[in-house]
């Protein structure tokens, strides 16, 4: 089965694929700038400042996926020896750290207005800050360790400890008593987001992902070049 | 219409100062990643055409190098 994840196999997709993505990011991106800024109406409680929630909300989803993506990747790729899904976790990287800023910083946008504040040292937004330290970390691994071995080791014992941030993440607002209000949408039970502020969060959370889509795809062909250029180097 | 827009009852500057970020930071990334891209793939064209022409044809039976090469893409 893991002989369809050899990169030769891959590039013949994924050199192709970009500018679809890239053309369908910016179909998406418009209509949810639309919905997110003109057409979904205001909350009762935070007026206008509630549509900063159609960039902070799915940054956040999103950074949280990618690290647990890569997390899942480096395990699979440790065990069954599969060089391919680090390179992959590498080429996530990039997207799911600034999604991190992002989430961050319209988080503190939002905080302003809200709570009055810039910044709060409350579970949740702490939690978050330690992600994005991991994916710092994460990256820089990528720059510091020239071996292989150690750099998938050192990947590998990063991203696993930062996965026991995730969960943390997640129920913060649970356990803890935090400035951040509870999750508005659930899987299993009822959202209690209306569906005029959730199908704009829905297309804006769809773009976002197709953005992390084309910088992983970019980023996947530009390592398999790196190596192919060290090929011709050996030839 | 376009000023209730761009006012939002106060919270403008806000709401606008997150969406700026936000697609600033999506423009850097795209830009920076497409630089990398462009600077390895115009690295392998000019390693590929200093090779002589044994070493040429031998690089070429691998499918990879080939679709680099003819590469479509404008990403």
């Amino acid at each position: 089965m893991f002989k369809y994840f050899e990169p030769n196999k891959i590039f013949s997709i994924t050199s192709k694929a970009p500018n679809y993505v890239l053309l369908l990011f910016f179909i998406v991106l418009s209509i949810g700038l639309f919905e997110a800024l003109v057409f979904s109406p205001e909350d009762y409680k935070q007026g206008d400042s509630v549509r900063i929630m159609y960039v902070h909300v799915p940054s956040a989803w999103i950074s949280l996926g990618i690290f647990s993506l890569i997390t899942f990747l480096s395990i699979v790729g440790y065990i069954f020896k599969i060089k391919n899904f680090f390179l992959i976790s590498k080429s996530l990287a990039p997207s799911g750290f600034i999604f991190n800023i992002i989430a961050l910083v319209t988080g503190s946008i939002w905080g302003r207005p809200t709570w009055g504040t810039w910044w709060a040292w409350d579970a949740r937004i702490t939690s978050m800050l330690i992600l994005a330290l991991f994916y710092l970390l994460y990256l820089l691994a990528w720059r510091i360790f020239n071996d292989k071995d150690k750099v998938f080791k050192a990947t590998l014992i990063i991203t696993v400890l930062g996965i026991i941030n995730v969960p943390i993440i997640k129920y913060s607002v649970d356990w803890w008593n935090t400035l951040h209000q509870p999750a508005s949408i659930n899987i299993f039970t009822k959202s209690s987001i209306d569906i005029s502020m959730l199908f704009p969060l829905m297309i804006m959370t769809a773009a976002f992902a197709l953005f992390s889509l084309l910088i992983f795809l970019m980023k996947y062909n530009t390592e398999l070049i790196k190596i192919k250029n060290k090929g011709l180097d050996r030839l | 219409m376009i000023s209730e827009i761009l006012l939002m009852n106060g919270y403008g500057l806000y709401v606008w100062s997150a969406f700026l970020f936000t697609l600033i930071s999506f423009a850097s990334l795209y830009f920076v990643v497409k630089t990398q891209y462009v600077k390895e793939r115009n690295k392998f064209i000019a390693k590929f055409g200093a090779l002589n022409s044994e070493r040429a044809s031998l690089a070429e039976t691998q499918s990879m190098n080939k679709e680099i090469l003819s590469s479509t893409s404008n990403i």
